[in-house]
């Protein structure tokens, strides 16, 4: 039970969460071989604890002998990179219409929850699926995809938190005394909200390195030869009778990296918004 | 109540013409569909003509109108792959999915639903315990990733269940526990904190001071009353295991609709991209609406007057 034991000290996926960051940002320095160089006198190497296993690859090798530790530790740059730029992006789409729906109201606001109401409706994936069929995959459509899917749950549970900050008297007071419309909502709204994104932002950082993963793993995502924890599954996938090991590790640094965005995520939302912890989360 | 479900009807077919609009868009501007068409080596009056042909030199507006109008019928065109229309190609392969997500969906909730009302009446036992760390990990670990493992476990190592395909019961056991296992856990946590949340009320202390017994409280009282947040994240989830059943569906080579639609997406056969994505959205606008009336059923003090 120890995910619990790490839960009571609620730093700890905070603290996971930075190592990974690090171990990301060091993989050109820490990695033991260059994660595209095929190998293939070496190939389908298992880990070093099974008896064909070598120091030499710690994890093993991959069916055209590439190191699988050095494409993990390359993979997670990939990984976080797709999973930060995702979120950002829809973030700063979501946040600014939620805002402006939130605040503007009248038909601003019915025609965004309407766009919301057809973007939620649409299921994830498939959507995916279906803009980079039409776009071609790459990371960067990859990317793009992500935040265009994924802006509309921001917008919704900003924009209920504008509707209640507005409701305030120096907002009135605001609008009496004749800021102008951006004014209002940079400094008067959104440093009310702020905590609401971190929140949710953190949260969704889990989601879309989960669906980085999926979209890689249909292809559609990141390309080989650049190693993603998503593609890297979908290769093992096809070794999985001969080699566990290549299916089985990208999956365990996904989990792993989940796992601790999520706890830090919970962490957080406790201390910035205890508002909306009851509906999320047990004690 | 019947006001509340027609505003609430017009209001989904608004939401199908905007998702009518999406498709169209996605497809004719964003990319070009008769690039995606040509061969590599097509010149340019091959491009001009099938351009023709496909109707695409219209105006856009005019373009969306024959789609709407096609897409209403439900007229997608043929499949390029399959060379029938792409309408008989869905419904042909919508049952699976349909059989996965449903069986999917039954698991999550058989399991998910006790297990939180346990954990929530016992907290802090060791089958709590075990319920957290599920949720946790449930909640973290990639479903289809999940499903690799238990091929890899069941499948290939111990030889339990057969590893792909559709027919038999033991075909269906692990693609459907790996398209719930997400739904499972967030369910289970749901269900744990409300029921938490309402145990702890005046009334349920009241009617354990009346000396009601203690089962009865529990299903009677306190699970009706948190039950609403549970019936939206069960339809929630619902509606994220149709994009699941994307993944799970290539994983287990379940012969569904989102397998068939990735399989399109690699050979370029755009009519029936449209298509699966247009029905798999309106399946999962008509459960939002089921749920939407569901909610008046369980919570009789909803009555959606305000609400526009």
């Amino acid at each position: 039970m120890n995910i619990l034991f790490l839960k009571k000290f609620p730093i700890a996926g905070g603290t996971i969460l930075f190592l990974l960051f690090l171990l990301a940002a060091l993989a050109p320095y820490i990695s033991p071989h260059n994660p595209v160089e095929q190998n293939l006198t070496n190939t389908l190497l298992p880990p070093f604890w099974e008896k064909e296993g070598t120091m030499k690859h710690l994890l093993g090798t991959d069916n055209l002998g590439r190191d699988i530790l050095s494409r993990l530790l390359y993979g997670s740059r990939v990984s976080l990179m797709v999973g930060f730029s995702a979120v950002f992006l829809s973030c700063l789409i979501g946040v600014w219409v939620g805002l402006l729906s939130g605040f503007l109201g009248r038909w601003v606001d019915s025609l965004v929850m309407r766009l919301t109401d057809v973007q939620l409706s649409m299921p994830y994936v498939l959507m995916a699926i279906a803009i980079i069929g039409a776009l071609g995959p790459s990371t960067l459509n990859l990317i793009i995809v992500l935040a265009v899917c994924n802006w509309a749950s921001y917008s919704r549970v900003i924009r209920g938190e504008v509707l209640s900050v507005k409701e305030n008297e120096f907002v009135e007071l605001a609008v009496v005394g004749g800021c102008r419309t951006g004014r209002i909502l940079f400094l008067h709204i959104l440093p009310n909200v702020v905590n609401t994104v971190i929140v949710l932002t953190t949260l969704d950082f889990g989601r879309m390195i989960i669906f980085e993963a999926a979209l890689s793993f249909l292809g559609l995502g990141v390309q080989p030869p650049a190693p993603s924890w998503g593609n890297m599954l979908a290769d093992g996938r096809a070794y999985l009778t001969i080699a566990w090991g290549l299916a089985t590790f990208p999956g365990l640094a996904i989990l792993f990296t989940v796992l601790a965005t999520n706890l830090f995520g919970d962490w957080l939302r406790d201390i910035l918004d205890p508002k909306r912890k009851k509906y999320m989360t047990g004690p | 109540m019947g006001k509340y479900i027609e505003r609430r009807l017009f209001h989904s077919v608004f939401v199908v013409f905007g998702i009518t609009l999406i498709i169209f868009l996605i497809t004719n501007v964003i990319g070009d569909p008769v690039v995606l068409l040509l061969p590599p080596d097509a010149t340019r009056a091959d491009y001009e003509l099938l351009r023709r042909e496909l109707g695409l030199d219209r105006p856009l507006h005019t373009q969306y109108f024959i789609f709407l109008g096609n897409a209403v019928r439900g007229n997608f065109g043929k499949s390029f792959l399959f060379n029938k229309p792409c309408l008989s190609l869905v419904m042909e392969y919508l049952p699976a999915t349909l059989e996965l997500t449903v069986a999917s969906m039954l698991i999550a909730v058989i399991v998910a639903i006790p297990l939180g009302i346990i954990c929530a009446v016992k907290p802090y036992s060791i089958l709590d315990r075990f319920g957290r760390v599920f949720g946790l990990l449930g909640q973290a670990a990639p479903g289809f990733w999940l499903g690799i493992m238990a091929i890899l476990l069941f499948g290939v190592k111990l030889k339990w269940l057969p590893i792909s395909g559709r027919g038999s019961f033991a075909q269906l056991v692990m693609p459907a526990l790996t398209l719930g296992f997400f739904s499972m856990a967030a369910i289970m946590r749901l269900t744990r904190s409300s029921m938490l949340d309402v145990l702890n009320k005046d009334y349920i202390r009241t009617a354990r001071i009346k000396g009601l017994p203690g089962k009865w409280i529990v299903l009677k009282h306190a699970f009706k009353n948190a039950l609403i947040p549970v019936v939206t994240i069960v339809s929630l989830m619902l509606g994220r295991m149709l994009g699941g059943a994307v993944v799970t569906e290539i994983v287990f080579a379940w012969p569904g609709v989102g397998r068939l639609a990735v399989q399109a997406i690699y050979l370029r056969d755009f009519p029936l991209v449209q298509a699966v994505v247009f029905f798999n959205c309106i399946f999962f606008i008509g459960i939002n609406l089921l749920v939407d009336i569901l909610y008046i059923w369980i919570d009789p003090r909803i009555t959606y007057e305000k609400k526009a």
